[in-house]
């Protein structure tokens, strides 16, 4: 992801929201990259954890049309592993609400079909709802 | 009547008038002039057409009720609803299953509910509506017909609902579920049907299809209920 | 022992075989599980972000049940409330810890429930089936065991939500024991694996089956690279990725090998000579009983 980033066009209001939403600091990660070398999402995203971490740190509101954070299971994998202890996952959480409280939904609920419902726990319909729909 | 009644000063979609003390908000609204052609139906609490959001003075609560049954109080500030835009997917009964699937496919927004509460406290029937929510999540359509049994569909729960769930259909759908699938077959029921088609009514049916009006109210008022 | 159960809504619908086979398991070896009234569903996902307490609301109510059962003397003195599903598990405790660690938040959930008769204390602890088998002993389960699952070779899938975040998991994040304990104790061989605590793909099984079936291949195939006959799981959710997912990729592809997955109370179950109308094996996907059947099992 060769990309130039101006320092200047920080988003100081998006960082802060995010820091606040998520109540992790993001600033403190160092790049180290432990969570994305552990996600076993990772091949999934279109860029990894780290990255998230670094342009939300840089208050790149870009970082929003990426799809990892929908790729995130919230498994914590990354969380137990970070050596700043950081949580990823309330990053990512955070990175969606931001999305899903405009009333935005990411899935279309509606799409389930007959031959899935029959199958599906509910256990997967309300977990996925809440994490797909605001 | 002799005493002249008090008056209360109410706010009726956003206009202040006085109405008698006593009044329901159905009969505040046309006491003030209101012709209500949508939200009215029976006037005696049993059809749902009216459901109506108020608030009272210095209360930050905002209540729901039936305009044909809540009294006003001075000072009340009154929204009719016209109705509730719902979702309402078409179904074939006989094609259904009486367990969660069947909501997972037509309402999926069921699993939405976040167990917040607002749907019980919005309901003017008292019905424990969380309760038959959380009963069709589990797959628990019976308790969730029994406890949803006294619906009246006015759709107030709805309205409130953050999590978008059309509470009412869910429940029409489980006691339909019920009823076809569930309920305890009566063997006295199958035996009155055939009855009916045999035609062992058909005489007093014709009877009573003869009647004068005034026969029939009279008959119907003078009839024997049993009460088991 | 008389304890307060939360069962969760999976195991009332597709995974009932987790429900009776634990029932019956832990009924054999002094536990009664007393199911709350009026439950509601936990959620199944944490909610994680900061101002999000309504999301809370549906563990708290659970907590409330279980002081009024306390109230009500259904249970004597348990302010534990027991959980067999993994995910129910985890959102329940991190809620619960945020309720005790937060008086703030607390004060506004039980202002918002102002219809329930009584405020959450904070009291009441969360506690996983496994945890209480642990608690109770392997080695005093072992001594229970009537028929020893010999040369069954088991692995124990903890997946992502009994073990993590590490402020609720049950054991070592990265080297978790607990199952491998229990599974040695019904006299089955513990198997070392690597994909143990590895995600299943969770809730994309709902709009992203692709990513499932890429994780849950790389399971079993871990799984059967290190000599697996059957994998134990205490989620549904994962049971569910391993089992009806894994016989859809066998139905893509005739020449693979499937492996059967079993709540861990199944096991418990044979072994405890539960009677086998209890243990729900016809809800099991992938045929649990060839694999029992060859070893004189059932």
């Amino acid at each position: 992801m060769a990309k130039k980033i101006k320092l200047n066009d920080k988003n100081t209001e998006f960082y802060e929201k995010i820091v606040e939403l998520s109540g992790e600091q993001v600033a403190l990660c160092d790049q180290c990259g432990t969570c994305s070398g552990g996600c076993p999402f990772v091949e999934e995203m279109d860029i990894t954890p780290s990255q998230i971490m670094r342009l939300v740190m840089l208050g790149q509101k870009s970082v929003m049309d990426s799809k990892t954070m929908w790729i995130c299971a919230s498994c914590f994998t990354c969380t137990v592993r970070c050596p700043r202890e950081l949580d990823v996952s309330k990053v990512s959480e955070a990175l969606r609400q931001t999305k899903l409280r405009t009333a935005i939904d990411e899935i279309s609920i509606e799409d389930i079909s007959k031959e899935e419902a029959k199958k599906l726990p509910t256990i997967a319909v309300v977990g996925n709802f809440r994490k797909f729909t605001g | 009547m002799s005493e002249k009644r008090k008056m209360l000063k109410v706010y009726l979609a956003g206009e202040l008038f006085d109405v008698p003390e006593g009044s329901t908000i159905m009969m505040a609204f046309e006491y003030a002039g209101f012709q209500l052609k949508h939200g009215v139906g029976c006037r005696e609490g049993y059809c749902g057409a009216c459901a109506t959001i108020y608030r009272e003075k210095g209360d930050y609560k905002l209540k729901g009720g039936l305009a044909c049954q809540t009294v006003v109080t001075d000072g009340m500030t009154i929204a009719q609803i016209p109705f509730v835009p719902a979702e309402k997917p078409i179904y074939d009964l006989t094609e259904l299953t009486p367990d969660v699937s069947t909501f997972t496919e037509l309402f999926p927004a069921v699993f939405r509910c976040v167990s917040c509460n607002t749907c019980t406290k919005a309901c003017p029937q008292d019905i424990e509506v969380m309760d038959y929510i959380q009963a069709i999540i589990r797959g628990d359509i019976a308790r969730a017909a029994d406890i949803s049994f006294d619906c009246i569909r006015c759709g107030l729960c709805a309205m409130r609902c953050p999590a978008e769930i059309v509470q009412y259909n869910n429940a029409t759908l489980a006691r339909r579920l019920y009823g076809r699938y569930l309920a305890k077959k009566s063997p006295e029921l199958d035996k009155r049907v055939q009855e009916i088609e045999d035609g062992k009514f058909d005489e007093q049916i014709r009877e009573l299809n003869e009647m004068e009006k005034e026969e029939l109210s009279k008959i119907y008022f003078d009839r024997e209920i049993k009460i088991s | 022992m008389k304890i307060p159960y939360f069962p969760g809504c999976t195991l009332k619908t597709t995974a009932k075989n987790f429900e009776l086979s634990a029932i019956a398991s832990a009924k054999k070896i002094g536990i009664e599980f007393i199911e709350l009234d009026r439950w509601n569903c936990c959620g199944v996902v944490s909610s994680l972000t900061s101002d999000d307490l309504m999301k809370h609301l549906a563990p708290v109510r659970n907590f409330l049940r279980v002081q009024e059962m306390n109230k009500q003397g259904i249970v004597e003195n348990e302010n534990r409330m027991i959980t067999l599903c993994s995910m129910c598990y985890n959102t329940l405790s991190l809620s619960n810890q945020r309720m005790k660690e937060n008086a703030d938040d607390l004060q506004k959930i039980n202002d918002f429930m102002h219809r329930e008769d009584d405020d959450y204390k904070g009291d009441v602890d969360v506690v996983h089936f496994l945890s209480i088998l642990e608690e109770y002993g392997f080695d005093k389960l072992a001594q229970k065991v009537t028929k020893p699952l010999k040369d069954l070779k088991v692995a124990s899938y903890y997946g992502c939500t009994l073990l993590r975040p590490k402020s609720v998991g049950i054991d070592d994040t990265e080297d978790p024991k607990i199952l491998e304990k229990f599974v040695e104790s019904l006299g089955a061989e513990a198997v070392d694996w690597d994909a143990k605590s590895r995600c299943c793909g969770s809730y994309h099984t709902v709009n992203n089956i692709d990513i499932v079936y890429r994780l849950v291949q790389g399971i079993i195939d871990d799984a059967k690279k290190n000599g697996a006959d059957a994998i134990i799981t205490s989620c549904p959710l994962c049971a569910f990725n391993l089992d009806v997912r894994q016989s859809e990729i066998k139905e893509k592809n005739s020449d693979y090998q499937t492996i059967p997955i079993y709540y861990f109370t199944q096991l418990m179950g044979i072994a405890l000579e539960i009677d086998k109308i209890e243990l729900g094996l016809e809800f099991n996907k992938i045929d649990p009983e060839i694999i029992l059947t060859k070893l004189n099992l059932l």
